[in-house]
């Protein structure tokens, strides 16, 4: 088990280097970065100038330390459009990202576990039909058309709810079934077919003919055990939903680090850029890492990979 | 002197490939959801390569004096509107018919750059194991790590966007699932008596993967391939609607949305149809694809 964890652990480390390796490249990948951060009109002497003040002469592997241990120590460098360290400002948003993030993946497992379980039951009844299809077109929207369809009927229509900005549940509701839908249909999905292949083991057959009645079987043998998978998809999907965030920010005018990110881009702003890529990886890597660790507990078969 | 083993064997091979073929095309085709989402696939293709032919508008062609029309409204000219006009008095229907170029276009060639790389990584990963694995299974853990679509609005805003940077930042970051997926079938392959058998005849490792091992990898690729062609449309869309995908005045689905989003309370059919049409190809192609998925191999998961 010790052994596990250290292993896991160093690497999660060897990731965060790569990724810190990568989000050091985007700035490198035109092969001159002061040209990517200063504006077009700038003068060649400027630039040189810019160049020696930022050490962009040096050597590249010299650069990349200095960018490394800068990122270890929260330095991502200056905004070149708020004049604050960007490492503040992407960690000022965070709280919203995730509230967005947290509210999405709370709204998707509410939804697909109910309905993939009761999909699996009453398989190829009327039911399963309906949940079969509205996870497929969950699966096949961009969430972006989706929030502007919900826009236009709860905001604009209707005005039950407010279209932007952050503040109460009901700012919350519009953005998270956004964010939420994709991650839903996935869930659904795999609930449904996790639930199927569970519920024709020989053990669930064994509880039936012992006399276990309908609810019992289905909520404490097979879902159980139908969790597994589930568990771990829910790691990779808070990802998707970190990443989605860019997108459905954007759309509702959500305080939070995608749409900084996206700002940050059309200003040219790369260090904050650096910072919010850089941060919201480490997040995802994060996550994963304790994902992995409950998940020892809940499968010990897994340790012994 | 020896006469290669195969060229005796070709023509009854061949017969039996095609009655295989021909048996995967049927059980393919009995599946109704599969079968619609290939008549889908096949319209919006058309849509694609018949654009100038299916509508009577240029959609590109401004006619401020007739803005924001209405879905069903006639033109001065006696021709109609179908969908209505935009913000500048373009027709919408040309418009989401040549959307569809941009978004196909970047889908095949995306599909293709990560399909290829996600393949090779695959291939090599599987069948070499041991240190060769573990770089490539840590750098997919990386490329994993990031959030998809900022990592590619990241690297777009700073080299520009156009077609080709679309095309290779895609591509060059989606191969993971390819990679998993063939790295998995080829663990198991590497262990079959046919493989064992070319290896004790003396082939060499590249013979043995292209001919013996990549051939029995290709399906469960392909239907990588078939519902990744989803996910990229979708993400093009994405980037047009962030306004760094495909750069106007070309018509992107993704686009239009934007520009439609800016007059949502006005004119509903703006942000409307190139949805529709993104929804309408992607669910098409994820039909088809869980059909291949179900016909080919029922055990896959992906």
């Amino acid at each position: 088990m010790k052994v596990f964890l250290i292993r896991r652990l160093l690497q999660s480390l060897l990731v965060l280097l790569g990724v810190s390796f990568v989000v050091f490249f985007i700035l490198h990948l035109t092969g001159d970065p002061a040209l990517v951060l200063l504006p077009p009109d700038a003068t060649a002497e400027d630039v040189e100038r810019f160049r020696q003040a930022m050490g962009f002469n040096d050597p590249f592997l010299v650069q990349y330390g200095r960018f490394f241990v800068g990122a270890l120590r929260g330095d991502f460098g200056q905004s070149v459009r708020h004049g604050e360290p960007a490492f503040n400002l992407v960690i000022e948003r965070m709280p919203a990202t995730f509230e967005l993030a947290g509210a999405a993946l709370l709204v998707a497992l509410a939804l697909a576990i109910p309905a993939g379980i009761v999909s699996a039951v009453r398989r190829n009844t009327l039911i399963d039909y309906v949940s079969t299809v509205v996870a497929l077109l969950g699966q096949s929207m961009p969430t972006f058309w989706l929030g502007i369809m919900l826009i236009l009927v709860f905001s604009v229509q209707f005005n039950l709810l407010p279209s932007s900005g952050r503040g109460g549940l009901e700012h919350l509701l519009l953005p998270a079934i956004t964010l939420g839908l994709f991650t839903t249909a996935r869930i659904t999905r795999l609930t449904r077919s996790g639930m199927l292949d569970v519920l024709n083991q020989d053990y669930i057959r064994t509880a039936r003919a012992k006399g276990v009645s309908d609810p019992p079987v289905v909520w404490k043998h097979a879902l159980k055990n139908a969790a597994i998978p589930i568990v771990t998809i829910v790691g990779i999907e808070l990802g998707t939903l970190l990443g989605g965030s860019v997108i459905t920010e954007t759309i509702f005018a959500w305080p939070g680090v995608g749409r900084l990110s996206v700002q940050a881009i059309y200003n040219r702003d790369y260090p904050v850029v650096q910072a919010a890529v850089f941060l919201l990886s480490s997040t995802f890597v994060l996550v994963n890492l304790v994902v992995d660790v409950v998940y020892t507990y809940l499968d010990p078969r897994i340790r012994l990979r | 002197m020896s006469v290669p083993a195969d060229a005796i064997a070709l023509p009854a091979e061949r017969a039996a490939a095609r009655r295989e073929w021909v048996a995967f095309v049927r059980r393919l085709a009995r599946r109704r959801t599969a079968l619609f989402g290939l008549v889908v696939v096949a319209v919006v293709f058309g849509a694609a390569f018949g654009a100038p032919w299916l509508t009577a508008w240029d959609p590109t062609e401004q006619d401020i004096t007739n803005r924001l029309k209405p879905p069903g409204s006639p033109d001065p000219s006696g021709r109609m509107h179908l969908l209505g006009t935009d913000h500048l008095g373009r027709d919408l229907l040309a418009r989401v018919i040549f959307g569809a170029r941009p978004a196909l276009m970047v889908g095949f060639a995306a599909v293709a750059i990560s399909g290829i790389l996600g393949m090779v990584v695959g291939l090599l990963s599987g069948y070499f194991g041991g240190r060769t694995d573990d770089v490539f299974m840590r750098l997919a853990d990386i490329q994993l790590a990031f959030p998809f679509i900022l990592l590619a609005i990241a690297v777009i805003g700073v080299l520009g966007p156009s077609l080709p940077v679309i095309i290779v930042v895609i591509g060059v970051s989606s191969w993971v699932v390819y990679a998993r997926v063939v790295r998995g079938s080829v663990l198991s392959l590497r262990e079959r008596e046919f493989v064992q058998a070319a290896q004790a005849l003396g082939s060499g490792d590249g013979r043995i993967l292209l001919h013996h091992i990549l051939p029995n990898a290709l399906t469960p690729w392909l239907v990588v391939a078939t519902l990744d062609m989803a996910r990229v449309i979708v993400i093009e869309s994405a980037l047009s609607f962030l306004g760094l995908g495909v750069q106007p005045p070309t018509p992107t689905w993704g686009g239009m949305l934007a520009d439609g989003r800016v007059y949502i309370s006005t004119a509903w059919w703006l942000a409307t149809f190139p949805g529709l049409a993104i929804l309408v190809t992607v669910l098409g192609i994820n039909l088809f694809g869980d059909g291949l998925r179900d016909t080919l191999d029922p055990r896959l998961k992906v």
